[in-house]
């Protein structure tokens, strides 16, 4: 009998108080954030932002934020989503075709192939993007979708888990069941690998989403016009017009929390659908 | 028969799943590295005269020379050192802490605190740098009130050693509760009937979870642990972002804000390129010395 479903525990203090103090440091700049959008032109430098105003400050800024180079906050919440979809997708349908392929077969050069593919989680970003930029522009690409979606589409974290999970959950016998009826490869692997690889790949997407939807670095360096930019290149590029505009710092506010609260809401609704015992390693086929 | 084998053991099959990756990888990540490799071994020579278009040269190892004997480099890489040994401790040991209490049985409110410590997460690292920089800023400040009412003057994080803290709280911020939650992800996978004996032998919940719970969840501790060292050793968009907000961080702040500037502010290519590939293979050599340490330290001899 396990004693955690026999008798009740009895409450304890500090566990419970260290851990609502971690909470409280993880939502407070959150709700700074909410209060700091309420503040007019004027407001944010001279009164408290602890407290929200109610000054009218909070529709003005959004009204101000939307209107603000004809609408570029919209056109950049659509890159990011652009970005973040497109690039995810490809992400996970490599990483699937990968991973079954590492997982399920035996061949010469494995090891080596699998070497190769990981090793570029050791190169750091900056490294990578600038000759990715100088030689996209050879072939004509850099500054499009295309730049970022491309370098987005190979991600060695995901192959890696992919190739874990593959291994977990589509049952070797059942291929080769499949093999001696006839059938061929890429039937296998629709008809019995995929389908196994299902809650492993959703996984896959999510995590490559939310890198893509905070990524900065890649279409900082790829991307050089405004109406390319996701959200994250476009709030830099508002803070690097510096704060002659005198209200930019009120629309960078509201604009950052438009653009987190969708994502916060996303999460605690898809967070059932996480296998995070995949990247845990304590994976169960 | 030797059909039939070689049904079963398909060898073009695996090639062809891999293809995708492959050639992603080798035109993304292989061909980007090589060509770093040769624009390293390059310079730019210009006519003797001084006029006319100047043509690239091989220079040999000139560029590491000067790489290795920059000041800047070093100072960059001294600054991403104390960067990271804020942060990365901090962040495991609390991401460690937190998995640990919301596994204990006691503790109350635990759904509560593991969603809201996971919620920076889904935040930007370029929006968690600018929240947090604009709460540092003295004019803003939430607790600068408090100081103004105490007749104390406002203090500003972002100078002096104090930047260090400052753009280190950032991404502990945001990479505390990715961790936790994959910490106890890892606990909850744990066999829970082996805390049972422990506990009729009288062993407390804090021997549980140091003498038991922490060793059965250590490869997770390290993969985790690596990947929040390797983020660590990359850091760009944080105080990249920030150096808008302030004079402190200048454009060489760490080793890739250096050579995202030597790159495409200054032009110098070449220097950069050489720049790259020294923290890369300083990283590399960090991340793969480390994994090896950790591993024997780990589990000893058995692997």
């Amino acid at each position: 009998m396990s004693l955690d479903t026999g008798r009740p525990v009895k409450p304890a203090f500090w566990p419970t108080a260290i851990l609502l103090v971690g909470a409280a440091y993880a939502l407070f700049p959150v709700y700074w954030l909410v209060s700091a959008s309420t503040k007019g032109a004027g407001e944010l430098f001279t009164t408290s932002t602890m407290v929200p105003s109610f000054t009218g400050g909070f529709f003005q800024n959004l009204s101000d934020l939307l209107s603000f180079n004809d609408g570029a906050f919209l056109v950049w919440s659509g890159n990011s989503i652009l970005f973040s979809v497109g690039g995810s997708v490809l992400a996970t349908a490599v990483a699937a075709a990968a991973g079954y392929g590492l997982a399920k077969f035996e061949f010469r050069g494995k090891q080596v192939v699998f070497t190769f593919l990981l090793i570029g989680v050791l190169i750091p970003g900056v490294v990578l993007a600038i000759p990715q930029y100088l030689l996209l522009s050879k072939i004509g690409i850099a500054g499009t979708y295309w730049s970022v979606l491309l370098p987005f589409a190979i991600s060695p974290f995901s192959i890696y888990l992919a190739r874990i999970y593959a291994g977990a959950v589509i049952p070797t016998e059942l291929l080769e069941a499949g093999r001696i009826d006839g059938a061929n490869e890429w039937r296998l692997f629709r008809s019995i690998g995929l389908p196994a690889m299902v809650p492993g790949l959703i996984t896959i997407f999510l995590l490559q989403f939310v890198a893509i939807w905070n990524n900065f670095l890649l279409p900082y360096i790829m991307l050089s016009r405004e109406e390319t930019f996701p959200l994250t290149v476009g709030f830099y590029s508002m803070m690097n017009q510096g704060s002659d505009q005198l209200n930019v710092y009120n629309l960078v506010i509201i604009g950052c929390l438009l653009a987190i609260i969708p994502l916060i809401l996303l999460f605690l609704f898809l967070q059932r659908y996480w296998r995070l015992d995949l990247v845990s390693g304590s994976l169960k086929g | 028969m030797q059909t039939s084998r070689s049904r079963l053991r398909p060898r073009v099959a695996p090639w062809l799943f891999l293809t995708p990756a492959i050639v992603l990888a080798a035109g993304l990540m292989f061909a980007p590295l090589v060509y770093t490799v040769i624009l390293s071994l390059q310079g730019r020579k210009v006519p003797a005269s001084g006029i006319g278009v100047a043509t690239e040269v091989f220079v040999g190892l000139d560029n590491y020379v000067a790489a290795l004997t920059n000041p800047a480099l070093l100072g960059s890489f001294l600054r991403m050192l104390a960067y990271a040994l804020l942060s990365v401790p901090l962040t495991m040991g609390l991401a460690l802490v937190f998995a640990l209490l919301l596994d204990n049985l006691s503790t109350r409110f635990a759904r509560f605190s593991r969603i809201s410590i996971f919620v920076p997460y889904a935040v930007p690292g370029v929006i968690a740098a600018l929240m947090w920089g604009f709460m540092y800023l003295p004019g803003v400040s939430p607790v600068g009130e408090l100081f103004t009412l105490w007749g104390w003057p406002v203090p500003d994080p972002l100078s002096g050693g104090s930047v260090f803290l400052a753009v280190a709280n950032v991404s502990i911020w945001g990479g505390i509760g990715f961790n936790m939650v994959i910490l106890y992800t890892s606990l909850r996978g744990l066999p829970q009937e082996i805390y049972d004996s422990a506990r009729l032998d009288g062993c407390s919940e804090i021997q549980l979870a140091l003498r038991i719970k922490l060793p059965l969840i250590l490869p997770g501790v390290i993969l985790t642990g690596l990947f929040t060292i390797i983020g660590a050793l990359q850091v760009f968009s944080e105080p990249n972002m920030m150096m808008t907000l302030t004079n402190s961080i200048t454009s060489d702040w760490v080793p890739m804000m250096l050579v995202y500037r030597d790159a495409f502010v200054t032009n110098d290519l070449y220097g950069a390129s050489a720049s790259a590939i020294v923290i890369t293979a300083v990283t590399m050599i960090a991340s793969l010395g480390l994994l090896r340490l950790l591993r024997n330290r780990a589990f000893g001899n058995e692997s």
